[in-house]
């Protein structure tokens, strides 16, 4: 495996810009957390072994809101199946992986580790020791950030004069624009969207989000083929 | 609030948040999926993220908002705007915040 740079500070330098975007996210999440009556031990340990922002936001809402475990779960991997076309698109560059060296590289994918590293694999960038590096960094910096958020929730006496209560859905908005690549894209977001706000109107708040998801990249999908025939 | 439970339930989280991160990638190091599967998949990320934003700025409090009253829809406008002209995630985020912080500090 060919490393034309694999420094740390090289390292720090591809990570710096998702790092922004992980301080306030990750302190928000920590307050939010805080709030909602989780330990600072559990929050912690929420942003080393789940490690991904939406889910942990929600989560915490939910948590808050008093709904039990179990659909606190399946929310989570409902919100998180989209990971799964992130990591079988970097599937081909790492072949040549150890498989625990895979194993242990897709638990630190996010959607913005996955932007860094695809961005990386097409530039012919395979290098497995910056790749680990830019994880360890990002994943450090996101348990540090909700750290912090986690400690000054307690002298954060209300969250809405900061805005942090706009935390997630900003992050949606950023990362929905990441996604959206095509017109196509743009209606299957708009059906999704409103969609989930039907669905939930009609009471179906439990299952608003799957169905409008599973319709939405049907429909998506439908399209695709039959405008390619 | 029961931290064990809180802590079980995180447990849970991280198992089916492994899952679909991991599964494509150790199973496809040899192979690859059906043409079909892989243009479904690929309007995921899209169907799930817009699934999830839209009732986030139009719903509140399970009715629907359209007032000009409903601060995350009018902070959400011009942080998409924002989002799609520059794909920054940090300024997106510190844009929406701040016209949130921002609207309630004036208006209310």
């Amino acid at each position: 495996m060919e490393c034309r740079q694999s420094s740390w500070s090289e390292a720090l330098r591809r990570v710096s810009p998702l790092g922004m975007g992980y301080l306030p996210v990750g302190v928000a999440f920590g307050v939010l957390a805080q709030k909602a009556g989780l330990s600072e031990l559990n929050i912690v340990i929420m942003s080393v072994l789940v490690y991904a922002g939406s889910a942990q936001l929600i989560a915490v809402g939910m948590f808050a809101a008093g709904m039990p475990p179990l659909s606190i779960v399946i929310t989570t991997f409902v919100v998180n199946l989209r990971h799964l076309l992130m990591s079988a698109a970097l599937a081909p560059y790492v072949r040549s992986w150890k498989l625990w060296e895979m194993a242990w590289f897709c638990g630190e994918m996010t959607d913005e580790t996955f932007a860094v590293h695809s961005t990386r694999f097409n530039d012919d960038d395979v290098c497995k020791s910056l790749s680990f590096r830019i994880n360890l960094l990002a994943h450090s910096i996101w348990v540090l950030a909700s750290w912090i958020g986690a400690m000054a929730g307690s002298s954060i006496p209300d969250v809405k004069p900061l805005g942090m209560d706009f935390a997630l859905p900003a992050m949606f908005i950023a990362l929905l624009a990441m996604q959206a690549k095509n017109g196509l894209h743009w209606l299957v977001a708009g059906f999704s969207g409103l969609m989930s706000v039907a669905l939930m109107q009609a009471g179906f708040d439990q299952w608003s989000v799957i169905a409008a998801t599973v319709l939405g990249a049907t429909l998506g999908a439908g399209v695709e083929t039959w405008t390619r025939r | 609030m029961d931290q064990t439970v809180v802590f079980l339930t995180i447990v849970g989280m991280c198992a089916v948040t492994y899952i679909p991160r991991a599964l494509p990638m150790l199973a496809l190091a040899s192979r690859s999926l059906p043409d079909v599967a892989i243009r479904w998949l690929s309007f995921i990320p899209t169907a799930v993220l817009s699934a999830l934003l839209l009732p986030s700025l139009l719903v509140h409090d399970a009715s629907l908002n359209l007032s000009l009253g409903n601060v995350f829809l009018w902070a959400g406008i011009p942080a998409f705007v924002l989002a799609v002209c520059t794909r920054s995630f940090f300024g997106t985020v510190a844009l929406g915040m701040a016209i949130v912080a921002g609207s309630r500090y004036f208006f209310t």
